[in-house]
């Protein structure tokens, strides 16, 4: 079954056209990695898979249905949005950010319950920061606020988990630890599409990989058909010689 | 530098503000030009409670219950609806430097009034015009501010405040200018406008605790909700927030909540700036405490300045003078001192 399925999409600002008729789906209980350089229209992309900015032409479904004219409250309890982490501005505790991942999930004039709370502590147990809680989000660490806000958008308790980037300006540990837990949350039948810049995560954690070429979709498939030295080479504009000697996991797929 | 929450557990802070700003109201009443002693203020309410007879001097009853009350009422209302405007703008627009004051609400509140009591219109509709204009004041500053995405986004809405309050008090000065200086028309607009609760009688107070309440509403019901306003616009989005909407509407409401007491006191600066940091440090962001926290202390510091205004100089000095006094310098030190633990 086909989560999301996006059918003759094309996507962008007005009548900035940043890609053109889109054709893709993300499968029930996959990891599917979004790869390509700067500029590639990854962030278009997924705002637009989000519902947060209207396709020019084409549509997108989730879980089956069209999109257009979902609310924001039906959307977030099927998808949950990962972003990239950012400071915040007011000194919430983390218990707090964690709960504002229950909004979707509670009445409109309700604060969160104690079942609520629950479930939040749960989630941030899972991710192994069950003793940040009552830290304050401004004050932690890059690595502790992504694990943070992955914990956040477990609350929704999401069919979907879309990741922005979960690795971004991480050191290599909480790499390794955050790929673990994109790992687990897989194998507990949450869907994900994330996007990277690396390729090696996308081979450590994808079942499929999507390259993002500017303007279109230059392949998807599985790890070993797709992250060939030859298509990564084209898709970041480098050649075959230097992508083997950046990356010897290609090693371990052949 | 520690990651641990500093501020007191927020059962303790509560109870600390309320103790402290109950003290604020005894001494509300005790203190002013006709001093009354704790013994016999406490001794008239146990009459009022219980329906007994005090047996006190008629002067103390009319100076306790016709005078200092409706003021002290007036200053709760005022104190307790800026700061939770105060509260809610700055979640609302991801900022805490803005207030009603520096987002141009109180001086399009302001002007919208002085236009009222330039052409000698009734209170409700110088409440209407104070309601509109600050409306359009955050309006045009919430506009330009969406438009210029080149610059901060939290430097542009205060300066576009500053430039939308600026081009206001033009229009109030120009006013002024075109008052008669021979009725009472100009010095009307100058004392409404230094903000007091000298003017402030009991039906002002009739038409304004409706409005006020009627503005807490949606904040009251949207307490958690509002938090999500303080992250980016696509993150709310992405967790069930229609934003645009949720913000529009707490907009109207902090908007009808500062301007329904402009029309009544006139500009009371800073108490929507001050209170909420104060507000914050003592219990945290979150909204749902956050909002009776400001409440509390909103009225605790107007009732609390409104005192210094009454004794602190032979003559009365206006209110907005004495928040200002006090409120700016409290609002350095909260500067300095909030920026290491937050």
């Amino acid at each position: 079954m086909n989560v999301i399925e996006a059918r003759a999409l094309s996507i962008g600002y007005g009548r900035k056209v940043v890609m053109n008729s889109l054709a893709f789906n993300v499968k029930a209980g996959e990891v599917l990695c979004l790869l390509g350089p700067n500029g590639g229209g990854k962030t278009t992309l997924f705002k637009t898979l989000l519902g947060l900015l209207p396709p020019l032409s084409g549509e997108v479904h989730v879980l089956g249905e069209a999109i257009a004219g979902w609310s924001r409250l039906a959307f977030a309890q099927r998808v949950a949005y990962m972003p990239q982490a950012h400071a915040g501005i007011f000194p919430f505790t983390v218990n707090e950010i964690v709960l504002m991942g229950r909004t979707a999930r509670i009445g409109r004039f309700a604060i969160p319950s104690r079942h609520d709370r629950k479930i939040a502590a749960d989630c941030l147990e899972m991710l192994g920061i069950a003793h940040l809680g009552e830290c304050i989000y401004t004050a932690i660490s890059g690595g502790e606020r992504q694990l943070a806000l992955i914990a956040r958008a477990l609350a929704q308790q999401p069919t979907v988990l879309v990741m922005d980037e979960p690795t971004a300006s991480l050191d290599f540990g909480n790499q390794i630890r955050i790929l673990g837990h994109i790992g687990r949350l897989r194998d507990q039948g949450i869907t994900i599409l994330m996007s990277t810049h690396q390729p090696e995560h996308a081979l450590r954690v994808a079942d499929r990989i999507a390259l993002l070429a500017p303007g279109s979709i230059a392949g998807i498939g599985t790890p070993r058909d797709i992250a060939t030295p030859d298509k990564l080479a084209a898709l970041y504009s480098v050649t075959e010689d230097e992508i083997t000697a950046y990356l010897p996991t290609r090693a371990l797929l052949n | 530098m520690s990651t641990k929450n500093a501020a007191l557990p927020p059962v303790p802070a509560y109870l600390f503000a309320l103790l402290g700003i109950v003290a604020i109201f005894m001494a509300a009443f005790a203190f002013g030009k006709y001093p009354i002693s704790i013994v016999d203020l406490l001794r008239s309410i146990f009459a009022r409670l219980t329906g007994a007879d005090a047996e006190l001097p008629e002067a103390i009853e009319i100076v306790i219950w016709n005078i200092r009350l409706p003021r002290i009422v007036a200053g709760m209302l005022i104190g307790a609806a800026l700061a939770a405007a105060g509260a809610a703008y700055q979640n609302m627009f991801r900022n805490p430097l803005v207030s009603p004051d520096i987002l141009g609400v109180s001086a399009g509140a302001g002007f919208g009034a002085t236009i009222g009591i330039f052409f000698g219109l009734p209170l409700t509709v110088i409440q209407v015009l104070a309601f509109v204009c600050g409306l359009a004041a955050v309006g045009v500053v919430y506009g330009v501010s969406g438009l210029v995405r080149r610059h901060d986004p939290v430097l542009v809405l205060v300066l576009a405040g500053i430039a939308v309050g600026t081009l206001l008090n033009a229009g109030v000065s120009l006013l002024k200018i075109l008052s008669d200086p021979h009725s009472q028309q100009l010095s009307n607009i100058v004392f409404w406008l230094l903000g007091s609760l000298n003017g402030v009688n009991s039906r002002d107070l009739a038409s304004a605790v409706p409005l006020v309440l009627i503005g807490l509403v949606p904040m009251i019901l949207l307490r958690w909700r509002v938090n999500l306003l303080s992250l980016p616009d696509e993150e709310a989005a992405a967790l069930g927030i229609e934003v645009a909407r949720l913000r529009m509407v707490l907009i109207i409401a902090a908007t009808l909540v500062t301007a329904t007491v402009v029309s009544i006191a006139g500009i009371v600066g800073w108490v929507g700036l001050v209170v909420p940091h104060a507000a914050r440090f003592l219990v945290g962001p979150n909204f749902s405490r956050l909002l009776p926290a400001s409440l509390l202390l909103g009225a605790g510091f107007v009732v609390g300045t409104d005192i210094l205004a009454r004794t602190l100089v032979v003559i009365e000095l206006p209110l907005g003078i004495v928040t200002a006094m006090v409120g700016a310098p409290f609002f350095l030190y909260l500067l300095a001192h909030t920026g290491k633990t937050e």
